[in-house]
């Protein structure tokens, strides 16, 4: 306590009045900028990128091409997991996002190239069935009582098998081609595929800033040819749902509803409400994954975003939020997935075996929980 | 009490499928009148101030608010009224700060964006402890961190901040020792002074007697009586609450 340097003393010169007759905790403001949920996500990413760095920093990991490489990774799983994120502060899970994406993609692919829907048509058609599934989802929890693991997780089987189902029914295959020939042209789904800021990297390109193709077809053009729509998409969500929760009283009630939802319903947060929107928005960002993919692959297959669910999950919970609800971060929730774009792409280009990457998944899961908790404890003193 | 009756229980019947939780309740409640409602366990206390607030809704009878006869069918109708509840178990969000709990519902915004105004509700919520002198360490301090008294305190701040006209207090100092139950009846003394009316369900007679005007007692969902403080004594209501003479 007579340490100068503890925060302790810092604290006791700061014009809080001492009170003897209640049990004070004081927490230092160097501690509560400390006990961010981000914490423990940003040492991960700083400790990922040096160690990537020092392994493989002459791989061409951190030239233009192998920086879109992992930036695009990141971005699916930041995509997925800012819905996740929400969702889990909100108090629920939704298991059913990996079965999400196939089912969406397959919707695409079947509206658009069997039917001849105009592809702006079957992506909003799409867009409004996963939707509606979500908030069923939601509607089931709430009105059962039932955790959401259980009911997303029959959602997880139910709507994987019906996609498989109704690709084959048909087409009689799995993978469903000739999107990318459906969807010329189209207006929506130039939204969805391909890349904005062209000029500015032909521009980069001339002036020898990134490498450009020396021969074939695409002799001049820059490696990099701009900012892929997907990453376009991954930030805005990721923006979005950081002012959401931390800047509108909506992000308040979602905090409320996962930390309490009897005290919030008490006093008049729509509980219900926040939940079930929270279902929607996550089986909307599934969805935003599923057409970007469909959209950069040009075909649909129903066993597409398998185990995604996880990932995403791992991604918020590296991110500092806690499964319980109530707590997390966007922010938290998108370093998480950048933390993984990293490691995954990382592997490739240190020459890795491919499949330990799942060995890697898993360890930073525990080790990042284990921080985060640490972190925690050790900084707030609180028990448990 | 010539003034108007701020609040009107009249012949309030409450059945939950076959069991009659509460049978032909009335009461008049006054601005600025502290009435206490005592009874043992199941006697439908609780049941009666959850009708009020609006969680539940009366099988039989009318509740009038200003004269006016209202009926609420959620918790935010009510609120809306100007009538506030004290939980016993606090109703409090534990990872959120204080001021987010004192304003969660009803958060302030920046003029004319949807965003949120925390300067104005941590200075508010500031503000506002101190004026209850309810001592922690900021406004901006986690639930999480403060101790039992501290958060009934909050409870009550919130509930003193918001009520208009009417607070329920269900056993506010069921779960608190005696200095921190010393300060919540300080603060309720307060409210009864900006004449607020208050109903508090508590299980200590003692502080029955210290706090109320008026006494009503419940037994098995039957309405024994009703006693004016000053006028009766502990042996009295103890006999009316448990039924032996």
């Amino acid at each position: 306590m007579d340490d100068p340097g503890l925060p302790e003393r810092h604290f006791r010169n700061s014009g809080i009045p001492t009170v003897t007759d209640e049990r004070l905790r004081q927490v230092s403001p160097l501690r509560r900028a400390l006990v961010r949920p981000e914490l423990g996500a940003i040492c991960g990413a700083i400790l990922v990128f040096v160690f990537f760095f020092m392994i493989a920093g002459d791989s061409g990991m951190f030239g233009p091409e192998g920086v879109q490489n992992w930036t695009v990774v990141s971005a699916q799983f930041a995509i997925i997991a800012v819905g996740a994120c929400l969702l889990m502060i909100a108090g629920e899970f939704d298991l059913s996002v990996g079965s999400m994406i196939g089912f969406t993609g397959i919707v695409v692919a079947i509206l658009s190239v069997q039917w001849g829907v105009p592809t702006w048509a079957a992506i909003l058609i799409a867009f409004a069935l996963s939707m509606a599934i979500g908030a069923l989802n939601g509607i089931l929890v709430i009105r059962t009582g039932l955790p959401s693991f259980i009911v997303s997780l029959a959602f997880l089987y139910i709507l994987r098998g019906l996609t498989i189902w109704l690709s084959i029914l048909t087409t009689r295959q799995t993978i469903i081609g000739g999107v990318r020939d459906a969807a010329e042209g189209d207006w929506l789904a130039a939204l969805f595929g391909g890349v904005i800021f062209k000029g500015f990297f032909q521009w980069l390109g001339d002036i020898g800033v990134i490498d450009t193709f020396s021969r074939g077809t695409r002799a001049g053009q820059p490696v990099v040819e701009g900012i892929p729509m997907l990453v376009v998409w991954a930030i805005a969500l990721i923006i979005f749902g950081h002012i959401l929760l931390t800047r509108t009283k909506f992000g308040n009630w979602i905090f409320a509803a996962g930390g309490d939802a009897q005290a919030a319903r008490y006093v008049g947060v729509p509980v219900n409400r926040v939940k079930i929107l929270m279902f929607m928005f996550t089986a909307f960002c599934a969805s935003v994954f599923a057409i970007c993919q469909v959209m950069e692959f040009g075909s649909a297959a129903a066993d597409r975003g398998l185990l995604k669910e996880f990932e995403a999950i791992i991604c918020v919970v590296i991110g500092g939020a806690l499964l319980t609800g109530g707590y997390g971060s966007v922010v938290g929730a998108a370093l998480g997935a950048l933390i993984f774009g990293v490691v995954q792409q990382g592997l490739f280009f240190s020459g890795a075996e491919s499949s330990l990457f799942r060995v890697f998944l898993g360890t930073i899961l525990i080790m990042a929980v284990i921080l985060n908790t640490y972190i925690r404890r050790l900084i707030t003193g609180e028990r448990g | 009490m010539e003034t108007q009756p701020l609040l009107e229980l009249s012949h309030i019947r409450k059945q939950f499928g076959g069991v009659v939780a509460v049978e032909d309740f009335s009461l008049d409640l006054h601005p600025g009148e502290i009435v206490a409602l005592v009874g043992d366990n199941g006697a439908g206390k609780s049941t009666l101030i959850k009708m009020i607030s609006g969680v539940y809704q009366p099988t039989d009878g009318a509740i009038r608010l200003s004269g006016e006869t209202v009926s609420f069918t959620d918790a935010s109708e009510a609120r809306a009224r100007g009538i506030e509840v004290v939980y016993q178990d606090l109703a409090l969000a534990d990872q959120q700060p204080v001021y987010m709990n004192l304003f969660l519902g009803r958060e302030k915004l920046m003029k004319g964006l949807p965003l949120l105004d925390r300067r104005s509700m941590v200075k508010e919520a500031q503000q506002l402890v101190e004026d209850l002198d309810v001592r922690i360490p900021s406004a901006k301090a986690t639930i999480r961190d403060l101790s039992g008294g501290q958060r009934q305190g909050i409870a009550i701040a919130r509930a003193t901040h918001w009520a208009k006209q009417l607070i329920l207090l269900d056993e506010p100092t069921a779960a608190l020792g005696v200095a921190e139950t010393a300060k919540v009846e300080k603060q309720i003394a307060a409210l009864k002074e900006r004449n607020v009316a208050i109903l508090i369900i508590s299980h200590s007679l003692d502080q029955v007697f210290r706090l109320s005007d008026r006494i009503c007692v419940l037994r098995r969902g039957q309405q024994i009586g009703i006693r004016e403080t000053a006028k009766t004594d502990k042996n009295e209501i103890v006999a009316m609450i448990t039924g032996v003479n």
